[in-house]
């Protein structure tokens, strides 16, 4: 992270305040002046940047670190201020954690996604702990009259033990607020071992809000007369608003009243995240939710298609650039047969080593596999929404998004107002997943309270969610291996697309392991919104690749495992190529890590069992599930997951976001899919959306870190793309079929006796 | 609309709505009793789960008109200071995540230990399916479930 490195060398960015009723803030924004280009966002949406918070420090001693970055169940309202509280040398039992507010004047970057919340917080949430107990320790000397150097700190606690002094940091709090910030680099960081906090498990700051119900989504938010909104959006991508009767809903009880939304100005370059499916809504006020959805229902509008369009986007220098919309009714039949198309096309070639169709051409045997994967829906458990009161020419925002920022130019544009008069405040979100990074539904809340110039609640219905697009693209990809008549691997060729963006990572392993190696992409335009989903592409590649290596090594005679390690201890004595994307040290450490936790060469009776790893957000994971089959269906007993992403803050709440990401996984290889008929989603709820449900979760679920001195590295989203492969090598060892096409389960079905 | 007199967390509430009003949006919007969730409004994720005479019921499906003289208990009125044993073994094995499915899970686990103390996995698999945990704290809940029982 050298962009953090730099800005560490610069004072500017910190800012130390007395507080009004005594006591110290200290503010910082380590990346101001740091902002990505558009190009930059547009090009790296898996580099996201999120850093900033503060430290308040009461008279009374009492410390309240606030989390800056949005909360939606990856727990960094805990594990963030872990981190400034161990730096601080503060009692974890004397913490208050409070969620900042969205402030681009204190906080340069306020984003969730990307799994970098902690990484890239790492260092100057570290930095600015030990900067507020630096000053805490100058004020401590000057009052006293002794060397800073003599003075220690012990749990909120400053000592001066020659001569006796003691003080609670609340005591100097007020003093240490006029002192002037310090060069952050005579700060000195905690060595590894003196951590107190960081590595020692502590639980949800929220966890008894939670469990007793108490509001803290956006959905739960509400004001003195507060309206409550409904919105109606076409049924198909492809077709848009033609017209509508405002006055078949306006005469039904607690109807207010029916309007257009636009949701976006003509002429507003929009960013990466301003995607939405819908430009054109119509929004229903009234005076409940049941009340403006039952009026949904009444609703006479009238649909057309929609022509072929463009929309500007924001480019460099500010110069928007058309980006193309096209028209047209998609259906998920075509789909297919255009990426099989596709397959037999040249496509892109993103990298090449070597002289693969040389390889190609002496080869004694090819491999040749195909793997599909179809559109997903995030589905967030709560659905899109958010609160907005615009009055004038001043308006608050309460919603769920994973990033305030990247929303702040739509809100002014279309507002029409400063964003300086905008104020948006962070809700804890119900899920994320990367859906709530494209904030539209912001805007939308913010346009209807301007119109009716009240405060309203605007909430989507689960079929208007799960049918306003912005999913996970589907993607095709085709591995081709030469084999020698040795078995040897002679070249590896990938080539894989998709709907409307290629999942390929081509430097990523297995490149650097093979002497001949190419890498090809494409993709197919469409009309249907795609946004990040979870390890966006890898989640999708990983499974591809993992599955396809272990059909190799079985053709190839090999243990799975082994050939892996083989393959990386080739990228690490011998590399092909310069640009590598991985630790083939680290890669190989996870395999040995789960193969030990597995127990991999014993597999119990009655159990299949498959091996996937995979390389993603700068972490490295392998991932070894069981199965076993009961009344002719398969059952995931266990997994083993082994992790390595540098120091772990929060052991026990990583464990858990990872278990969460193996169910998450094994919930959308077995059933995921958004079809389409018409341009029509065929699902909208949940009774036709197969979610993974208790009963189909695995038995056990074992998550290992590697023990590590190494900065942490992303954890949100490495443990899910590895579970794919995993589960379908296990299935084919269950089965004896390979498993090429996601979801599983439909042909799972079909499949009449499983063989155990 | 309607005028019904009903018993909410051992509080008698009176509310003004049009019979068909289910009882979540009576909860949320009428009651300020954010607690239930909304998530599907077809009964099929479990995030409105709430007690109706001690039964774990989906309240986004249930018409406010059919309630009065039941007693309905909600993740407010578990208990009276979040104490409830679901709610500690929740705390005690951090099963949250995003925590908005959590009320209706804990809800259901409510239901599930007071007919029967000491389930199966299997029952709790059986019990626990109707509530979807998007986050994937599946592994977790059951352990909790198991904990809650042992201190029943």
């Amino acid at each position: 992270m050298t962009l953090i490195d730099k800005k560490l060398n610069r004072r500017s960015f910190l800012k130390v305040s007395t507080l009004a009723g005594g006591g110290m803030m200290l503010s910082f924004s380590w990346l101001a002046g740091c902002k990505p280009t558009a190009e930059e966002v547009l090009t790296m949406p898996d580099e996201w940047f999120t850093i900033n918070s503060y430290i308040k420090i009461g008279e009374n001693g009492a410390v309240t670190l606030f989390n800056p970055n949005p909360e939606f169940g990856q727990n960094v309202k805990t594990s963030l201020p872990m981190i400034l509280a161990d730096e601080l040398d503060v009692d974890w039992k004397n913490v208050f954690v409070e969620q900042a507010d969205f402030y681009p004047e204190r906080f340069e970057r306020q984003f969730t996604g990307g799994s970098n919340s902690v990484r890239s917080s790492w260092k100057p949430l570290r930095t600015a702990g030990a900067t507020a107990r630096y000053m805490l320790i100058n004020a401590a000397a000057q009052t006293w009259n002794v060397p800073a150097g003599e003075i220690t700190t012990s749990t909120g606690m400053l000592e001066h033990k020659s001569s006796g002094k003691k003080a609670g940091y609340g005591e100097l709090a007020s003093l240490a607020g006029t002192l002037e910030a310090p060069d952050p680099e005579a700060v000195k960081l905690k060595e590894n071992a003196d951590f107190k906090i960081i590595g020692n498990s502590k639980k949800n700051v929220d966890g008894a809000k939670i469990v007793t119900g108490k509001p803290l989504f956006a959905l739960d938010h509400k004001v003195e007369g507060m309206k409550y909104a409904a919105i109606v959006h076409p049924p198909a991508f492809g077709m848009k608003l033609k017209s509508f009767d405002k006055s078949s809903v306006t005469s039904l009880p607690g109807i207010q009243d029916a309007f257009e939304v636009k949701v976006f100005k003509d002429d507003y370059g929009r960013n990466f995240f301003d995607t939405t499916t819908f430009p054109e809504i119509i929004a229903i006020v009234g005076n409940s939710t049941w009340e403006v959805m039952q009026a949904k229902k009444k609703l006479n509008v009238e649909w057309e298609k929609a022509p072929d369009s463009t929309f500007p986007m924001a480019g460099r220098g500010g110069q928007n650039m058309d980006i193309k919309v096209p028209g047209g009714l998609e259906n998920s039949a075509a789909h297919k047969e255009k990426m099989a198309e596709y397959i037999t096309k040249p496509g892109n070639v993103q990298r090449k080593d070597g002289d693969p169709e040389g390889a190609f051409k002496k080869a004694a045997r090819v491999l040749e596999r195909t793997y599909t994967a179809p559109f997903l829906a995030h589905n967030t458990m709560e659905p899109m929404n958010a609160f907005a009161d615009v009055k004038g020419d001043k308006a608050v925002i309460y919603g769920p998004t994973q990033a305030p920022e990247s929303i702040m130019n739509a809100l002014s544009s279309s507002l029409g107002l400063p964003k300086e008069n905008i104020q948006i405040n962070l809700a804890r979100m119900g899920g994320g997943f990367g859906r709530r990074a494209y904030s539209h539904h912001l805007v939308e809340a913010a346009l209807i309270s301007q119109k009716i110039q009240a405060p309203v609640k605007m909430v989507y219905s689960r079929e208007d969610d799960m049918s306003a697009g912005v999913y996970r693209p589907t993607y095709s990809a085709t591995y081709r291996a030469a084999l020698d008549e040795n078995n040897n691997l002679l070249a590896l060729h990938i080539k894989a697309g998709g709907i409307p963006e290629s999942p390929l990572h081509a430097n990523r392993f297995p490149a650097g392991a093979i002497d001949n190696y190419l890498a090809e992409g494409w993709q197919i335009e469409s009309n249907i919104t795609i946004g990040a989903f979870r390890a966006p592409r890898s989640n999708f590649i990983a499974g591809a690749e993992q599955s396809f290596l272990d059909e190799l090594a079985e053709e190839m005679g090999k243990d799975p495992i082994e050939f892996r390690l083989e393959l990386l201890k080739r990228a690490e004595t011998n590399p092909v190529g310069e640009r590598n994307d991985y630790d083939p040290k680290r890669y190989a450490g996870v395999l040995e890590l789960v193969r030990e936790k597995s127990n991999w060469s014993s597999v119990p009776n009655g159990i299949s069992r498959g091996v996937s790893a995979y390389f993603c957000h700068n972490s490295y994971v392998a991932e070894v599930i069981d199965v076993s089959i009961k009344d002719n269906q398969p059952v995931v007993e266990n997994v083993f997951a082994a992790v390595d992403c540098g120091i772990v803050v929060n052991p026990d709440a990583a464990a858990n976001m990872g278990e969460g990401a193996i169910v998450d996984g094994i919930g959308n290889a077995f059933y995921g899919e958004m079809a389409f008929e018409n341009g029509v989603p065929t699902k909208t709820n949940f009774d036709k959306y197969r979610m993974i449900r208790h009963s189909e979760a695995p038995k056990k679920i074992e998550v290992h870190f590697v023990e590590s001195t190494e900065d942490p590295t992303g954890l949100g989203e490495p443990l899910f793309p590895p579970v794919f492969a995993a589960l379908g090598n296990s299935l084919y060892k269950a089965t004896g079929k390979r498993l090429y096409d996601q979801p599983f389960q439909p042909q799972i079905m079909q499949m009449e006796n499983l063989r155990m | 609309m309607a005028q019904y007199n009903l018993s909410i967390n051992g509080k008698l509430m009176n509310v003004d709505v049009d019979p068909n009003t289910p009882l979540l949006w009576v909860l949320r919007d009428h009651l300020d009793l954010v607690g239930t969730k909304f998530g599907c409004g077809i009964a099929q994720c479990g995030a409105c789960t709430v007690h109706i005479d001690g039964e774990a019921v989906r309240s986004c499906s249930y018409p406010v008109s059919v309630i009065e003289d039941k007693k309905v208990v909600t993740i407010e009125g578990l208990s009276e200071k979040g104490d409830h044993p679901v709610q500690k073994a929740w705390l005690e094995h951090d099963v949250p995540q995003c925590g908005y499915c959590q009320s209706g899970q804990i809800m259901t686990a409510a239901s599930l230990l007071a007919e029967n103390p000491n389930p199966t996995d299997e029952e709790i698999s059986y019990a626990m399916n109707g509530n979807i945990c998007r986050c994937g704290t599946y592994t977790r809940i059951k352990a909790a479930i198991k904990t809650a029982s042992k201190s029943l």
